[in-house]
């Protein structure tokens, strides 16, 4: 009698226990600890939150409600690492490593899985090339499309005429940081630019000596690939050697809030490189605050709705999102599998109309993924902070990238990359 | 002058500056090794903690705040009001004797004749905890630090220079700050370390543990001035850096740059920890304008280490170590 009724217990608590439906699992890989967590934390928290707006407001995405399992990672390679171990098992559609470290290391792992990794704006930048990447996408833009807008922009501040300016790239030394190097100098080549690089160790706290050389050189103009302490200190020193800010350039990883905030009004002038808008002026927006900050639903304290990093958050989870909405359509299911959702994300479509339906008029470019282009557009803006005002704001619209240049580049190491690993090309 | 020789005396100048910031670091360690003999891997940590504690006072911030709104619904995270700078400082100085006092009394106390690698081992626990403890009570966010300290070019020295050389030299206003604290507070140190009761008192314990202990010096009260003294250190450290690139958590990584500097000037001189932060700026600055452009650049981190273990072939006790001579 006590036996069955502790069995009879079990059993209840068993089917008590269980999944009641379905899910689509988005794991987030996430860093709300160590150095990198003013940038982390507010990535993050957008990713999440549109996940939960999502759920909150239209039931999640095709009828089935999204999870969001969140994995700390504190930007370190080894911990994604474990954490794509530990939370693949959960029904994992797909992966947005939020490093480049963690994305190199998992490339081969999330393919053999047949899990969809989806890295924009950082990661293996030619992973665009879908013949050989099956299961990477980086669109709408990659560091070498950064570079390339950045150029861009200098070429229409200069009258399309760049011929003996001096460019400097201050860098991260590391695999992030050297990535725009050879697009930079292709670049150089093509426009008649001198163009040096100085990197900076981790974590970028001392950068007395490159400042000091960057004054010596007088170049021109400044270009920054900067991530965590690096960023503060390099806006820093560049107000204390009078550089001025308007002439530095950094990129979407170098142009947050926290990133110029402690240079105080030095800081005014400075740009950065983005690939989607800024400020919380999108009706997307105002339904976070409603549904998600107001019902007391939001990842963090709602204090970051509209910031840049926590605008790409939302950004990922909305192309994410759609990616699934777009592999419930092509396989006719509500509950995808991961190699579905790989699917979806290859035919994804964003068009104007749909980024208006979404309360995102504007935000991003419009743009079709194909089994070649995993890149998307590689279109970019510039942004620029005020100081006094508090806010970034827009000072281009997105402009396409030099492809004639970059698209070599992608071709080269991919088929590099495919060489080395036996890789077919796909799409024939 | 040759151009190559200006540029070559700014970077040497700048790099004297570097070494004080260093060397401010290094100090923290050298007080409570000389006191103790406990190499403390939370310094870096502790700078950490205390410019957070010091930005939060000044702006209000309620502590814990995140934990608490977490807990009962709440939506609060500042105090209406902002304390004056001087009074946060004030404050946050108190606050790092009240941590002293709690290292000593649920940490150390329990730790006495002990080894030493158990003591560091409860150092690395202690970094890792007051990392955790110090994100929970402020936030991770990166926080300004206004302390109203000047900083960027100094314009007497770059037009002084500019009038006898043709070149203007850059030296940070901030970097002649952190020069004239981190003098000043070598100063006092030593003046209380010669001149007062407390100061004998640390001299002694330094010395010799036991006999210290046999003349009625009470081992538990120097380690909480000790650990109090670091903790204040610390919170200037904190500043200096904190200043340069807003508070936030990569501020416990200036600890990586005091290693070298203890290398080269021995875990127990304070005049080490001085010259010692002075050759290693200098070293790798110097290296890194004339050598680094040659191999790629960013030397620093690793350069730094390389010196100081060049001393070490030579004097492996640092430059101003005590040597130790054990017979048998």
């Amino acid at each position: 009698m006590k036996f069955s009724r502790v069995a009879a217990a079990s059993v209840a608590a068993l089917m008590v226990g269980a999944p009641a439906m379905a899910e689509l699992v988005f794991p987030s890989l996430s860093y709300r600890t160590g150095p990198f967590a003013a940038g982390g934390i507010p990535y993050a928290d957008g990713f999440a939150d549109y996940m939960t707006l999502l759920n909150e407001r239209d039931g999640g995405v095709g009828g089935v409600k999204i999870s969001v399992p969140e994995c700390e990672t504190a930007y370190n390679t080894e911990k994604g690492v474990e954490c794509y171990e530990a939370t693949k098992g959960e029904g994992a559609l797909v992966y947005n490593p939020l490093s480049t470290g963690i994305t190199y290391q998992l490339i081969p792992k999330a393919t053999a899985d047949d899990i969809p990794l989806y890295t924009p704006g950082y990661g293996r930048t030619s992973a665009a090339n879908g013949k050989v990447f099956s299961h990477v996408f980086n669109f709408p833009a990659n560091y070498w499309n950064g570079a390339s807008a950045a150029v861009n922009h200098l070429l229409d501040i200069n009258g399309a005429d760049l011929s003996g300016k001096k460019v400097i790239l201050l860098h991260f030394n590391g695999a992030y940081g050297k990535e725009p190097i050879p697009t930079l100098t292709a670049l150089g080549e093509k426009h008649g630019f001198d163009f040096s690089a100085i990197p900076v160790d981790y974590p970028g706290q001392e950068q007395k000596s490159q400042w000091l050389q960057i004054r010596r050189e007088r170049p021109d103009y400044v270009l920054f690939w900067g991530w965590g302490v690096m960023n503060q200190v390099a806006i820093q020193e560049a107000g204390n050697i009078r550089f001025p800010l308007e002439n530095m350039i950094g990129v979407w990883w170098s142009g947050a809030e926290h990133d110029v905030k402690p240079a105080g009004d030095a800081a005014t002038g400075y740009k950065a490189v983005a690939f989607h808008g800024v400020g919380s002026d999108y009706p997307v927006f105002g339904d976070i605050q409603k549904y998600v900050v107001d019902a007391g639903k939001a990842a963090g304290n709602g204090d970051n709705v509209g910031t840049v990093i926590y605008n790409r958050g939302v950004y990922a989870a909305m192309m994410l999102a759609e990616a699934a909405k777009k592999a419930q359509e092509i396989h006719g299911v509500a509950d995808i599998t991961s190699g579905q959702m790989r699917d979806g994300l290859e035919q994804l479509e964003i068009t104007d109309a749909r980024m208006t339906e979404l309360g995102m008029e504007g935000f991003g470019p419009a743009f079709k993924v194909s089994c070649e282009n995993h890149g998307g557009p590689g279109t970019a803006a510039i942004s620029q902070w005020d100081a006094g005002k508090g806010t970034w704001s827009l000072i281009s619209d997105f402009g396409p990238s030099d492809m004639e240049v970059i698209q070599p580049l992608i071709d080269a190491d991919s088929m590099a990359y495919a060489a080395e690993n036996n890789i077919a090309e796909r799409c024939n | 002058m040759s151009e190559q020789l200006l540029f070559a005396a700014e970077v040497t100048l700048n790099g004297l500056m570097a070494g004080v910031l260093y060397a401010l670091v290094a100090l923290g360690f050298v007080l409570i090794f000389k006191a103790s003999g406990i190499f403390n891997y939370a310094q870096g940590v502790m700078a950490l903690f205390a410019a957070l504690t010091l930005v939060g006072i000044q702006q209000g911030q309620v502590p814990f705040s995140h934990l608490i709104n977490a807990i009962f619904g709440t939506n609060i995270h500042h105090f209406p009001w902002q304390v004056p700078s001087i009074i946060a400082i004030i404050l946050a100085a108190g606050v790092m004797v009240g941590f002293a006092w709690l290292v000593e009394r649920y940490i150390l106390k329990h730790l006495v004749g002990q080894p030493d690698i158990i003591l560091f081992m409860a150092t690395i626990g202690l970094a890792y905890f007051m990392e955790g403890f110090g994100d929970i009570m402020w936030g991770s966010e990166i926080k300004t630090l206004d302390v109203g300290l000047p900083s960027g070019l100094n314009e007497t020295i770059d037009t002084v220079t500019y009038n006898w050389f043709g070149y203007g030299f850059f030296i940070d206003n901030l970097d002649i700050v952190a020069a004239v604290i981190a003098a000043l507070l070598v100063a006092a140190l030593t003046i209380f370390s010669q001149y007062s009761k407390q100061g004998r008192a640390l001299r002694a314990v330094a010395d010799d543990h036991s006999a210290a202990l046999s003349v009625g010096i009470s081992l538990r009260f120097i380690w909480v001035l000790v650990w109090s003294i670091a903790g204040f250190v610390a919170l200037v450290a904190g500043i200096m850096w904190g200043a340069k690139s807003g508070v936030q958590f990569s501020l416990s990584l200036i600890a990586l740059k005091a290693l070298p500097v203890l290398m080269l000037g021995g875990f127990t001189s304070i005049p080490g920890a001085i010259i010692g932060g002075l050759i290693i700026g200098v070293g790798e600055q110097l290296f890194e304008f004339a050598i680094g452009p040659l191999i790629g650049g960013a030397t620093q981190n690793w350069f730094a280490y390389v010196l100081a273990l060049v001393f070490l072939i030579f004097r492996p006790q640092g430059l101003f170590g005590e040597k130790i001579i054990e017979r048998v």
